[in-house]
C-alpha cells in the first residue's frame, strides 16, 4: 500500500473486525503501537503470507487476536527463542515480536540478550508501559524508582534496567526508541527496524492509564499521552545535554544501526562448508 | 548416506540422532546436559550436512521453544535433555500440546530428583513424561530397551508425532544411551515416517483447529497463504480467544486428550513372552526390561511358569494388554528404577483381574536379573 495507506484501508486488509472492540482500556496506548507496527510492515510492501508474528503474554502481546498475519503466541517470556526456531527453519519469513517491558526483560531477559547477542534477524516491538498491566499493575523491570504498583505499595527501592542499552550492549544491530506521541516517527522506526537485516529492537514508550496511571496519580490518558513530550527528546538533543540534564528524559530514535554478520546467513554459510566438507572426503 | 543397510557398532545416543536424520528430522535445538549430550554432538555435525538447523539455544526453555517454531514453519523438529532440563521443558511441553505442535523431545533419563546424579540412570521421570505440564493433555511415550530400539524408536516417535499433530517423547536412560550395540541400520531413503496432514481445501475454508474423524486437525506451514494462530490460551476452530467460554475450552481439552487416548490402539506397542501359560508376569520397560527377561528366562529353566511383558509405548497406557496378562495370570510384577511409578497404572488396569500387582520399585543401581528372579521366588509363595 501507499506510504500513507488510509486507515480504513488498512483495518481491512490487516484486521479481523469481527474481532473487535479489542481489550485494550479506553486510553490505552497499545492500539496505537500495534497500529504503527501494521503501517511499518504495510510500508515496505512485503508479500504478507511470509510475515510471521510472534507473542509473548501480556497486554501488549495481544495485537495477534486482531490481526490477520499468521501468528504464534507463545508463553509468558518465550516469544524470542520460538521466533528464533520460525527464522532459523526458514529465514525467507520476516518475523516480528511484540513482547511487554516484563515479557521481554523480566522473564524473558535472559532470552533477549542471546536473540541481541546472534544478531538473527528478527524484529522485536517492546511496549513499555513501565508495569505489568495484564496481570494488575505490578512492579516491573522498568518501572521508575519510588513509583507505586501494586506489589511497591511504599514506593519502588529497585533502580529500573534500560531495555535499549542492554540490546545494544548484548549486540542488537539496530536499536531504536519511540513514543506513541509521535506516532509518525514510531512508524518510521519500526519501518527501519523491519528493513534492517539483523536483531532489531523498538523499544516503545506508551501509557497504562488503567493500572500505572492511576495509582501514581499521572492524570486522565490525554495527559499521559502528552507528557511523553516532557520525558522524552530527540536523540540527536540529548547528545548535547550533560548527562545532569538528561535526568529524567528518554531518548527517542534511532540509537543504534550497524551492519554486521546476520545469523541465517553466516549459518547458510556454515551449511555449504559441511556440506563441501563432505563432499571432499 | 554412508550408512546404507548395515551393521554398526553404535551407541544408544548416536543411533536415537541417526534415526532421526532417517525419519527426516531437519531441525535441533538443545542445551548441554548429561547424559544426553551425543545426541546434540552427532546432530551438530550431521544436520548441516542433510541441509537441516541446528542450534544450541541460551537453556531447555529456549530450545523446546526453538524447535516449536521451527516445527510450525514444516520442519521435523527435536529437542533433546535429561533430568534438571526435562523439569524446564514441561513449560513449552504443554504449549506444543495446546497448539498442537508435532515434534520429538528426547528425555534420557538421570538419576534425580534436581542435580541428582548426572551419569547415574534411573526410571523416575515416567510420571513426569505423561502429566509433568499443568493443565490437561495427553503426549506419547517411548521407552526403547535396545540401541537398536534407539534407533526405530525415535522413528517411530516421528512417525506418531506427525499423525497425530502432538509432541511424542522417547523416554531413554543412561544405560540405553550410553551402551554400545550392533544396530541393523537402513538405507536412509528406504524409510517412511508420516508428514502432518496438510489443508485440501482453499485457505477461507480452512479450520486450524477442526480435527478430523480422529480428532486431528490439518496443519498449515507458516508462511504459506493459509494464515492461522497457533494459539496458547483456550481457542476455538478457527483459534480465536475463548478464554472465557467453558464449552468451547471443553471441547478442546476432551479432542487434545482423545485423540490421543482414543486412538491408543494405533499406537500402543508391547511385546510378550511365555504369556500363554504364565502365573507371574514381569513388566518392565526400558533398560530394566533387559534384566527382567532374562530373570524369567532364568525362572522358566527352573520350571517357574514366568512371563514378560514390555510396553515399547508407555503412554498411552497400554491397557488393554495389561488387562489381558492380569484375567488369566496370578502375579504381575513391575521392577522400575524408581521408587514406584509405573506399577500404579499397571494395578488399575489389572483391577478386576485375577493378577495381583507387586511393586519391585527402587533408585540405584541397574537391576540384574538375579535380583528380579528372587523377587519372582518371593512372590511365587505367595500367590
Ligand atoms: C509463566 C507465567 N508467569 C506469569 C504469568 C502471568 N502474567 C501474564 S501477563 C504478565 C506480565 C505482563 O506484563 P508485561 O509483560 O510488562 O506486559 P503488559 O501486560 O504490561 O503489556 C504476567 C506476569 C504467565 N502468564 N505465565
Ligand atoms: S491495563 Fe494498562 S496496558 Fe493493559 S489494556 Fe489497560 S491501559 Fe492498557
Amino acid at each position: 500500500m501507499s506510504k500513507n495507506a488510509s486507515s480504513s484501508l488498512l483495518v481491512d486488509k490487516y484486521f479481523y473486525t469481527h474481532q473487535f472492540p479489542t481489550m485494550w482500556c479506553p486510553g490505552c496506548g497499545n492500539g496505537t503501537v500495534a497500529m504503527a507496527t501494521v503501517r511499518g510492515i504495510d510500508r515496505l510492501g512485503l508479500d504478507i503470507d511470509k510475515v510471521i508474528h510472534v507473542a509473548g503474554i501480556g497486554c501488549s502481546s495481544v495485537a495477534h487476536w486482531y490481526t490477520t498475519f499468521t501468528a504464534l503466541q507463545s508463553a509468558h517470556g518465550r516469544a524470542l527463542p520460538s521466533a528464533t526456531g520460525i527464522k532459523l527453519a526458514n529465514p525467507e519469513l520476516t518475523v516480528v515480536v511484540t513482547m511487554g517491558d516484563g515479557d521481554c526483560i523480566a522473564i524473558g531477559g535472559n532470552h533477549l540478550i542471546h536473540a541481541c547477542r546472534r544478531n538473527i534477524d528478527l524484529t522485536a516491538v517492546v511496549y513499555n508501559n513501565f508495569n505489568y498491566g495484564m496481570t494488575g499493575g505490578q512492579v516491573g523491570p522498568t518501572t521508575p524508582l519510588e513509583s507505586l504498583t501494586s506489589t511497591t505499595l511504599y514506593g519502588n527501592i529497585e533502580p529500573p534496567v534500560d531495555i535499549c542499552k542492554v540490546a545494544e550492549a548484548a549486540g542488537a544491530t539496530y536499536v531504536a526508541r519511540g513514543a506513541i506521541y509521535y506516532i509518525k516517527e514510531l512508524i518510521d522506526l519500526i519501518e527501519k527496524g523491519v528493513r534492517h537485516k539483523g536483531f532489531s529492537l523498538i523499544e516503545v514508550m506508551t501509557p497504562c492509564p488503567t493500572v500505572f496511571g492511576k495509582r501514581n496519580a499521572l492524570g486522565s490518558a490525554a495527559h499521559m499521552w502528552k507528557a511523553q513530550k516532557e520525558f522524552t527528546i530527540p536523540v540527536k538533543k540529548a547528545r548535547d545535554l550533560t548527562p545532569d540534564q538528561l535526568k529524567g528524559k528518554w531518548p527517542r530514535g534511532v540509537l543504534v544501526d550497524k551492519d554486521l554478520p546476520e545469523f541465517t546467513e553466516e549459518y547458510a554459510k556454515l551449511m555449504a562448508r559441511a556440506q563441501k566438507g563432505r563432499a571432499g572426503k | 548416506m554412508e550408512h546404507k543397510g548395515k551393521v554398526t557398532l553404535m551407541q544408544g545416543n548416536e543411533a536415537c540422532a541417526e534415526g532421526a536424520i532417517a525419519a527426516g528430522v531437519r531441525f535441533f535445538a538443545g542445551y548441554p546436559i548429561t547424559p544426553s549430550n551425543e545426541i546434540a554432538n552427532v546432530m551438530a555435525r550431521r544436520l548441516p550436512q542433510v541441509g537441516g538447523k541446528f542450534i544450541q539455544m541460551e537453556d531447555e526453555i529456549g530450545s523446546l521453544a526453538a524447535a516449536i517454531g521451527a516445527a510450525l514453519t514444516g520442519a521435523k523438529a527435536m529437542d533433546a535433555t535429561s533430568g534438571p532440563g526435562f523439569s524446564l521443558k514441561m513449560e513449552n511441553l504443554g504449549l506444543a500440546c495446546m497448539i498442537e505442535v508435532p515434534l520429538v523431545l528426547i528425555n534420557v533419563q538421570r538419576v534425580g530428583p534436581s542435580i541428582g546424579m548426572a551419569t547415574s540412570p534411573a526410571q523416575a521421570d515416567v510420571m513426569q513424561s505423561r502429566y509433568g505440564s499443568h493443565g490437561d493433555y495427553a503426549t506419547i511415550v517411548l521407552s526403547p530397551s535396545s540401541v537398536q530400539e534407539m534407533f526405530d524408536l525415535t522413528v517411530r516417535a516421528v512417525d506418531l508425532s506427525e499423525r497425530f499433530r502432538v509432541p511424542a517423547i522417547l523416554l531413554a536412560d543412561q544405560v540405553i544411551g550410553h551402551m554400545r550395540q550392533n544396530v541393523r541400520l537402513p538405507a536412509y531413503e528406504d524409510v517412511k515416517t508420516a508428514y502432518r496432514r496438510e489443508p485440501d481445501v482453499p485457505p477461507e475454508q480452512f479450520h486450524p483447529y477442526r480435527g478430523d474423524a480422529k480428532g486431528v486437525p490439518p496443519m498449515a506451514k507458516f508462511g504459506t497463504p493459509y494464515h492461522w494462530y497457533a494459539n496458547s490460551s483456550a481457542h476455538n476452530e478457527d483459534s480465536f480467544q475463548a478464554t472465557s467460554d467453558f464449552v468451547v475450552s471443553k471441547a478442546l481439552i476432551e479432542r487434545l486428550t482423545n485423540k490421543i487416548e482414543k486412538n491408543r490402539q494405533e499406537i500402543v506397542e508391547v511385546r510378550g513372552e511365555f504369556l500363554d501359560d504364565a502365573d507371574i508376569v514381569v513388566l518392565a520397560y526400558g533398560c530394566t526390561a533387559i534384566a527382567a527377561r532374562g530373570a524369567v528366562l532364568r525362572a522358566r529353566e527352573g520350571g517357574i511358569k514366568a512371563g514378560y511383558l514390555r510396553p515399547l509405548v508407555l503412554w498411552p497406557f497400554p491397557e488393554a494388554e495389561v488387562k489381558a496378562v492380569s484375567g488369566k495370570a496370578k502375579a504381575i510384577i513391575v521392577p522400575e528404577m524408581n521408587m514406584g511409578q509405573y506399577v500404579h497404572p499397571v494395578r488399575e488396569a489389572a483391577c478386576g483381574g485375577k493378577a495381583e500387582v507387586f511393586s519391585l520399585g527402587r533408585p540405584g543401581e541397574v537391576f540384574s536379573s538375579s535380583e528380579i528372579l528372587q523377587k519372582i521366588m518371593e512372590v511365587k509363595s505367595v500367590v
